[in-house]
């Protein structure tokens, strides 16, 4: 039997801001669904089924998926999934899916509600709870470890960081759904004190609220909704051992690993999205990959730009198909990430045809 | 639109974990002063230990103690410790690798500044006096000056490090150990697990609960299907889009189906048995739940039409608990057929 080939042929968001008390969680979420079936002209009674991902800890919200799915309109009864992940691990549930001939047409959606909360202590929750939680390590003291095991190790330095975190910045200026817009040059970051130290305010993303959603279509449909759809070349994702003190935190093999299973390493790239939420995982990601200076690594301005927590992995997706879909890459990869210092990561590889 | 309404929300929770045999060991070792890492099958020693190989997936067993001093391998300066965190002035984060172990362990170093600490610094464990059987037994690590000493600078409650272990520290061995000790074993942790967040309701939520403080009850209209849903959460789950036109319904409604209340709730000042009901109020296409009052239990039947009863003036609030009960109108009961689509 012939393998299926699967796409993405749609791709909306919502602009990233840092509170959205006006709007509930489905308030936040309904006009990127009703704007990603518009282009492809379906409701979501004709979608063949649903995943998303989300978590309930961010908004302190129990059940809030349930409550996010009345945007859908889940009746009659849908063919449905969540995730507790980032929406780029709904996305390979939906792409099996589809690949198994489950169904012709995908809704992938993932939103985050940072800003009832404080991030970086709900971020503490997700660690192991027997010799780490406890300690209360927030998500951005973990990245300074790794930044200064890189700035150890010889593979970066604070003047590259800051480098990054302007160049992520200033790309940006030209996504409207971005967050944090336009950067102060590199010298003028480097003047300002540490968050944690290695880390700036400047190296780490901004906390904000944002959803977003896509469409995967196999086979001919694709063809149907979309006229440049993003081919799914491969989608891997791998995890690394949970104990910090037991990973080498200046490289990331399972993002490596995922990238090999993806075919990423089988032809050039023209267009990296990188889920990197602070600017040191750039510099592990560019690495793993093996990215020189001819790919270009996140237009959009990637999470450093807008980081809706457990939505900018499946954002980091949906920009690389919208890239191929405007005729502006033949090739892209996209990457995801879960968990501290990159411990999981999502690799795909989405094509022209 | 009146201003969407926020409330402080705290989720908290003991957080209880039972523990593997060798996480067993290994904290019940901190209790006893004793560090426990475990033998790969690569013949690497974890520290801290895990239960299963994390490259080959295999049961680990053989225990090894480690010495109590060690070297940092990366290192993060915190100035502004958050709730929770080991020490309350600023610190550094450290991954520590003690001596005799290949992998590193995550805790606080106490120091005065960044400029004492180093990705090579040498540390020693500082022990808390009374301890139980958890990571934080360990109170933080604490530097050692070039003898291999403490440098004894005051920690962060202003004290000496009085109640650091001053054994004279071994070199780099691992002896294997039986992972038993004195006294029962830690056999599960409690760690108090507390976030704080401030909930807003949204649009549709805070007009609702707003209306409700003038003793009006809003639900809001799906513009496709027509159905008027209360408590309105935004959008029509049938149709999947905004639901923004406000309705106002009841006082009046039917009850549509019940429950006879023969448990006593916690914090709740009602006599049982009483009468819990879902009742469709005039106008909506959902039905809200609510107490059943002004009659007696056994009298409340399907198709009772009753009314809203609102608390005092003084006592009315942006909460259902506005409504007090519901109670008899005294109008003929309802046709089954008016409301056989919402039970």
């Amino acid at each position: 039997m012939m393998p299926r080939e699967v796409a993405i042929v749609a791709f909306a968001q919502a602009p990233t801001v840092r509170r959205s008390d006006q709007l509930s969680e489905v308030e936040l979420l309904m006009p990127v669904l009703h704007d990603v079936l518009g282009q492809v002209g379906l409701r979501a009674g004709e979608i063949g089924f649903t995943c998303s991902g989300s978590s309930d800890y961010l908004a302190g919200r129990a059940f809030s998926f349930t409550m996010a799915l009345d945007g859908v309109g889940a009746w009659p009864p849908i063919s449905e999934s969540h995730v507790e992940m980032d929406g780029a691990w709904a996305l390979y549930e939906a792409w099996v899916a589809l690949l198994t001939g489950q169904a012709d047409t995908a809704l992938v959606y993932a939103y985050g509600k940072s800003s009832p909360g404080s991030v970086r202590d709900v971020l503490t929750r997700q660690l192991d709870p027997y010799y780490v939680a406890p300690l209360w390590p927030d998500s951005v003291s973990l990245a300074a470890l790794q930044a200064q095991a890189l700035i150890d190790a010889g593979h970066t330095d604070e003047r590259e960081l800051a480098g990054i975190a302007a160049r992520s910045r200033t790309a940006a200026e030209a996504n409207p759904s971005a967050q944090l817009v336009g950067s102060a040059p590199p010298d003028v970051l480097l003047a300002e004190e540490y968050v944690v130290q290695p880390l700036r305010r400047h190296d780490c993303p901004p906390v904000g609220d944002g959803a977003a959603a896509v469409v995967l279509a196999a086979g001919d449909t694709a063809l149907d909704l979309c006229p440049r759809p993003a081919w799914i070349h491969g989608i891997d994702h791998r995890v690394e051992a949970h104990s910090l003190g037991v990973r080498d935190l200046t490289d990331s093999p399972s993002t490596r690993l995922a990238a090999e299973h993806a075919g990423l390493f089988e032809a050039p790239v023209d267009t990296a999205e990188l889920h990197a939420p602070f600017t040191s995982q750039e510099v592990v990601l560019r690495r793993a990959l093996g990215l020189d200076e001819e790919v270009a690594v996140n237009p959009s301005g990637g999470a450093l730009a807008a980081n809706p927590v457990m939505a900018a992995g499946l954002i980091r997706l949906g920009e690389a198909a919208a890239a191929v879909h405007r005729g502006e890459s033949q090739r892209a990869v996209a990457h995801a990430t879960s968990g501290p210092c990159l411990q999981q990561n999502l690799v795909a590889v989405l094509e022209a045809r | 639109m009146p201003e969407v309404l926020s409330a402080p929300l705290v989720v908290e929770f003991p957080f209880t974990r039972s523990l593997g045999p060798v996480q067993s060991a290994f904290l019940t070792g901190l209790r006893e002063r004793t560090l426990l890492g475990v033998r790969a099958s690569d013949g690497r020693i974890l520290m801290p230990p895990v239960e299963y190989d994390p490259v080959t997936a295999e049961e680990l067993r053989d225990l090894v103690e480690v010495a109590g001093t060690g070297t940092v391998t990366t290192w993060a300066w915190n100035p502004h410790p958050r709730p929770g965190q080991p020490l309350t002035a600023p610190f550094a984060w450290v991954l520590v690798r003690l001596d005799g172990a290949d992998t590193a362990l995550l805790h606080a170093l106490d120091a005065r500044g960044p400029e004492e600490v180093s990705s090579g610094t040498r540390v020693r464990v500082r022990w808390a006096a009374e301890r139980r059987g958890a990571i934080t037994d360990i109170v933080c690590f604490e530097r050692l000056d070039e003898g291999g000493r403490p440098d004894g600078h005051a920690d962060s409650q202003g004290k000496k490090s009085r109640q650091s272990d001053n054994r004279p520290e071994r070199p780099r061995a691992t002896t294997p150990h039986t992972g038993r000790f004195d006294g029962d074993p830690v056999t599960g942790i409690v760690t108090a697990a507390r976030l704080d967040y401030t909930y807003t309701s949204g649009r549709a939520q805070s007009r609702f609960l707003t209306a409700l403080t003038g003793r009006r009850i809003i639900g809001e209209r799906c513009p496709d299907c027509r159905k008027t849903y209360v408590p309105p959460r935004g959008a029509c789950p049938t149709c999947g889009v905004a639901t923004d036109e406000q309705v106002e319904v009841g006082p009046r409604g039917t009850v549509t189906t019940y429950c006879v209340v023969n448990v006593k709730a916690r914090n709740l000042d009602i006599e049982v048995p009483y009468v819990y009901a879902h009742i469709a109020l005039d106008g909506a296409d959902l039905g809200l739940h609510a107490r059943i009052g002004g009659i007696p239990y056994d009298q409340v039947r399907m198709g009772l039409r009753v009314e809203a009863v609102w608390v005092d003036d003084d006592r009315l609030a942006p909460t259902l608990a506005s409504v007090d009960h519901f109670r008899p109108t005294g109008e003929p009961d309802a046709d089954y057929d008016t409301y056989k689509e919402l039970l």
